[in-house]
């Protein structure tokens, strides 16, 4: 096995428009199991990242305890990264988005990170509508502790060695939908095509956009009875409509005409388009979204793809009515009353 | 019988129900004496409740000066029914029982050492008021009318006071203002000469200012500069937030309307500090205040920002523990807790305001020391300072500095250290002193990119397993711990006078809220035994070289604090031993930590009993002051 990348690059691939190369996006040699899910995501990350020309150091990438918040070190090695501790990425995430909304905030966590350990600041983070990308590697199990269940494991699944999960699984996804996330979708690490515009998307929209990601682990949790498995999700995934995103000032040359292609108007001017295997429920609607993720559930499919988008969602900055500069480009001239003020505050005690 | 008498120095306290509305009534009261420039402290000693518990506002005065508890009753205004009976066997024998005479007292009641004074406080006011909701408020005030004719108080300061609450509401005011005459002309009526207490104005408090030690540390916060605040309510420091948001409201607003701060209520404790610790990550000064149970969940943050070197402004405004303990009353006994808070080897800077003054300067000091240091920075208030209103000298503010942000380098700088191909990384120790240089994101396209972690790191902030870099690394931290000895603020000295029966003058330590009951316990001991102990306030830990040079001078060594375990001495020990020499044999502990605010009687006796040991020389003079209680 190798530990070092080959500095070769195909001299065909251009850079992109904001002048950077592909491999500007990249970082170290991934040291998950070969195979690993997570390492696909990784991929998808910095290709969604390149396509979007983003700067990286324009980018804070965040990330809890697991295998999962490990990744942010194999991608944007030119981006500030921050692997906090198990389950409170949403909390560094929070802070830091405060003290400077200019910046892109990628937070990574895994399926125990958020939905065991972490599942108080991820319901938070989500009421807050922080403007963040929050995914979720999401394989039914904890790796780094060799293979115990997590709380989204399916009930009914069952693990390499053949136990039957009995409780019942959380729904990132759902819960997200309900707690007010602007933007949520799932995909599969096994599904560029699909993940790559959902990410790209996901980086555009204003607000908190949730990421559900089944991202199978090869070493516990592959085994075909196991529902985060690569032949299970395969076999009984759908997709809720094939996904296009034409970014802010990029000139739109498709045209859909078939009547079931829906186009949303992100904040940034960047357009959704979806195409639909046949009309259906907009996914602007939350309980409509919910709907048919229960839907599919019933019927032992898996939605995958954009799920919910509130294209208006407010942010944390626009609740709280913060300034537009970052808080933390502000000095003290801005920030400090001074002297004679606090003459008056004295006078105001005596 | 002999009465209390005195002027300008009693104790007087109003037993009432929480809820009834006599907290403003009572502050009426303490206020208006402030500002007839008396020495007063109160104490609001207040149940873990919203309505219909027992509530005792205790306000001395003094012509020491002393801002001290002293221990003791004088005067009980007792209009809680719950605690009649406690309230009556507590005061001190010559002292005045003020009771609502509407009913008639228990015919066990039969004290002879002590004056009653019935006014019928439920009678008048039905007279005089109509409307349920209107009459227990305006019989607080009744009351305050009642004690201020006993006391012979001037009417005005009170009628100035009513004036500046109700000053938007002129029929309350009126109200008001013939509820405080109905109890005043009642009191003259009936009970003339009953009291031989007196208040007369004096100008000794001046230039002070009575304020509340969470005011002063929220605008502390607020002149530093801090843009980011996470937060969850707990009592007693809730607000301190609530203080900074009203403040900033009205002083962080840009052209637009649009606050220049975020101030985050968090889901619980864990995440308000991570927040801060997310803000201050990314260049922001941010802050958060809890207590006790908010502190504990917070130690796994805190060992992240101490190992990854992420400043952090934390107000920890104490109650008393264990666990959810006396969520309403006052103790230091998070010292330890904080000293080391975090699994690993960690320790944090801690800061000791004792007044209000200081509480809004430390808080200020604070951001400059945890971005000077990058590292997590506690500011150790308690209940009593936090929440009650102490005469204070005022807060001072010098327009010429600048804040310290500490080392960080912008694009500039790192254009300029990559010109010199010098090395840089983010936990590379350039200065020699321990501190690195750290870079904010998005500050560069192309330099100064480095990947914060709690797993062990090198210089260059790369993961590593490896032995001699982890060992390096913390040892650099402990260099680092050194430099923090010199920067923080230094602990004060009184130089002591060499006693007959002792060998050397014995030292007095203590720190916070213990100030001005130690202080007046010192005094006493010099003025009734001719004794005068050397005295070291502390004001911050790491402990500078000045306190192992005290504890190496000064036998005994006595450290007065609100805990029962004496977790400072156990510090001063841990910490000073092995530098000074001193044996735990010889460091003495006086810890009184019932919750009630530190009484100097109290202190005053504590100190006598362990000085007796140690040859304390025979009273010379005993004043009513010296008694213990």
């Amino acid at each position: 096995m190798s530990f070092t990348r080959p500095s070769f690059r195909n001299p065909d691939i251009q850079p992109n428009a904001a002048g950077y190369s592909r491999r500007d996006y990249e970082g170290l040699i991934s040291t998950l199991c070969a195979g690993c899910g997570h390492d696909s995501i990784t991929s998808a990350i910095i290709q969604a990242c390149f396509e979007l020309s983003l700067p990286p150091h324009r980018i804070a990438k965040l990330s809890g305890i697991g295998c999962s918040s490990k990744t942010p070190a194999y991608f944007l090695a030119k981006s500030h990264g921050f692997n906090s501790v198990h389950g409170r990425m949403p909390a560094i995430a929070t802070g830091a988005n405060m003290a400077n909304r200019d910046l892109i905030y990628l937070g990574v966590s895994g399926d125990g990170d958020t939905a065991s350990i972490g599942m108080g600041q991820f319901v938070h983070v989500v009421r807050r509508n922080l403007n963040m990308v929050y995914i979720v590697m999401n394989n039914g199990c904890y790796g780094l502790t060799k293979g115990q269940y997590s709380a989204t494991a399916d009930k009914g699944s069952r693990s390499r060695k053949g136990a039957v999960n009995l409780l019942e699984s959380i729904d990132l996804c759902e819960m997200a939908i309900q707690l007010g996330a602007g933007f949520v979708g799932r995909s599969f690490s096994g599904d560029k095509e699909q993940l790559v515009p959902l990410l790209k998307a996901a980086l555009s929209h204003h607000g908190l956009s949730f990421l559900d990601v089944i991202s199978p682990c090869v070493t516990f949790n592959n085994n075909p009875e196991s529902t985060k498995s690569y032949h299970w999700v395969r076999e009984h995934r759908e997709e809720s409509s094939g996904l296009d995103f034409v970014p802010f000032r990029q000139t739109i040359n498709t045209s859909y005409s078939d009547g079931t292609t829906e186009a949303i108007t992100l904040h940034d001017e960047s357009v959704i388009y979806l195409h639909k295997p046949k009309a259906g429920p907009s996914i602007t609607d939350r309980r409509m979204a919910i709907d048919a993720l229960e839907d599919h559930k019933a019927k032992g499919r898996l939605l995958t793809g954009a799920l919910y988008i509130n294209p208006e969602s407010q942010d944390t900055h626009d609740l709280l009515n913060t300034c537009r500069e970052p808080l933390n480009s502000l000095g003290k001239d801005e920030l400090c009353p001074g002297a004679t003020v606090l003459a008056q505050i004295n006078e105001a005690y005596r | 019988m002999n009465k209390i008498e005195g002027t300008n120095d009693f104790v007087i306290r109003f037993a009432t129900v929480n809820g009834s509305g006599s907290a403003s009534a009572n502050n009426l009261f303490a206020r208006s004496l402030f500002r007839m420039g008396l020495a007063v402290s109160a104490k609001n000693i207040f149940p873990s409740n919203i309505q219909g518990l027992p509530t005792w506002y205790e306000v001395r005065v003094s012509t020491s000066g002393s801002l001290a508890r002293r221990g003791g009753v004088d005067m009980v205004v007792a209009v809680n029914g719950q605690t009649l009976r406690q309230d009556y066997v507590s005061l001190e024998p010559g002292g005045y029982f003020f009771f609502d005479s509407s009913k008639q007292l228990p015919e066990d009641f039969t004290r002879s050492d002590i004056t009653l004074i019935g006014i019928p406080l439920t009678l008048l006011v039905n007279e005089a008021f109509a409307g349920s909701k209107q009459r227990p408020l305006l019989q607080n005030i009744v009351y305050v009318g009642a004690v201020a004719a006993l006391l012979d108080m001037d009417l005005s300061m009170l009628k100035n006071g009513i004036g500046r609450q109700f000053a938007k509401k002129p029929a309350l005011a009126e109200a008001n203002l013939k509820a405080l005459e109905l109890g005043h002309s009642y009191a003259r009526e009936h009970h003339a000469d009953a009291c031989l207490l007196r208040v007369r104005g004096n100008r000794r408090t001046d230039n002070a200012i009575m304020m509340d030690g969470n005011t002063a540390a929220a605008l502390g916060a607020l002149y530093a500069g801090a843009t980011v605040v996470g937060w969850y309510p707990i009592t007693p420091s809730t607000s301190v937030i609530e203080a900074f948001a009203r403040y900033a409201g009205r002083f962080r607003l840009d052209e637009e309307g649009r606050l220049r701060v975020a101030i985050v209520q968090a889901e619980d404790e864990l995440a308000a500090i991570g927040m801060v610790i997310g803000a201050s990550w990314n260049g922001a000064r941010s802050f958060t205040a809890t207590s006790g149970p908010g502190f504990s969940l917070m130690n796994e943050f805190l060992g992240l920002a101490y190992f990854a070197e992420i400043p952090a402004v934390l107000i920890n405004v104490q109650r008393v523990g264990p666990s959810t303990g006396m969520p309403t009353r006052t103790q230091q006994s998070d010292v330890l807790s904080c000293a080391y808070a975090s699994h690993g080897d960690t320790k944090h800077v801690l800061l000791f305001p004792s007044t209000p003054a200081e509480c809004f300067e430390l808080t200020a000091t604070a951001f400059d020391l945890a971005e000077e240091l990058q590292t997590p920075v506690i500011v150790l208030s308690d209940l009593d300072l936090g929440m009650n209103e102490h005469v204070s000298p005022p807060l001072e503010w010098n327009d010429e500095l600048a804040y310290q942000r500490g080392r960080v380098l912008d694009a500039v700088a790192l254009a300029v250290l990559a010109e010199k191909a010098e090395k840089w990384g983010r936990y590379l120790d350039r200065d020699g002193d321990g501190i690195p240089w750290r870079t904010l994101p998005g500050t560069d396209p192309e330099r100064g990119v480095y990947f914060t972690r709690g797993t062990s790191h090198n210089e260059f902030s790369g993961y590593t397993e490896d032995s001699a870099e982890y060992v390096k690394n913390m040892q650099r931290l402990s260099l680092k711990w050194e430099t923090a000895k010199l920067k923080v603020p230094a602990a004060l000295i009184q130089v002591g006078e060499t006693t007959p029966g002792f060998a050397t003058s014995p030292g007095l330590i203590y720190y916070g809220t213990s100030y001005a009951a130690v202080e007046e316990a010192a005094a006493l001991l010099a003025q009734d035994y001719g004794l005068k102990p050397a005295i070291l306030r502390l004001r911050a830990f790491p402990f500078g070289p000045e306190v192992a040079d005290f504890l190496k001078q000064h036998r005994p060594i006595i450290v007065v604090e609100q805990n029962r375990d004496g977790q400072m001495r156990q510090l001063l020990i841990n910490e000073c031993s092995n530098e000074c020499g001193v044996a735990p044999v010889d460091v003495l502990s006086l810890t009184l930590y019932d919750g009630m605010p530190l009484a100097s009687r109290e202190v005053l006796s504590g100190l006598r009993q362990l000085l007796d040991e140690h040859g304390l020389p025979e009273a010379s003079s005993q004043s009513r002051q010296g008694e213990s209680a």
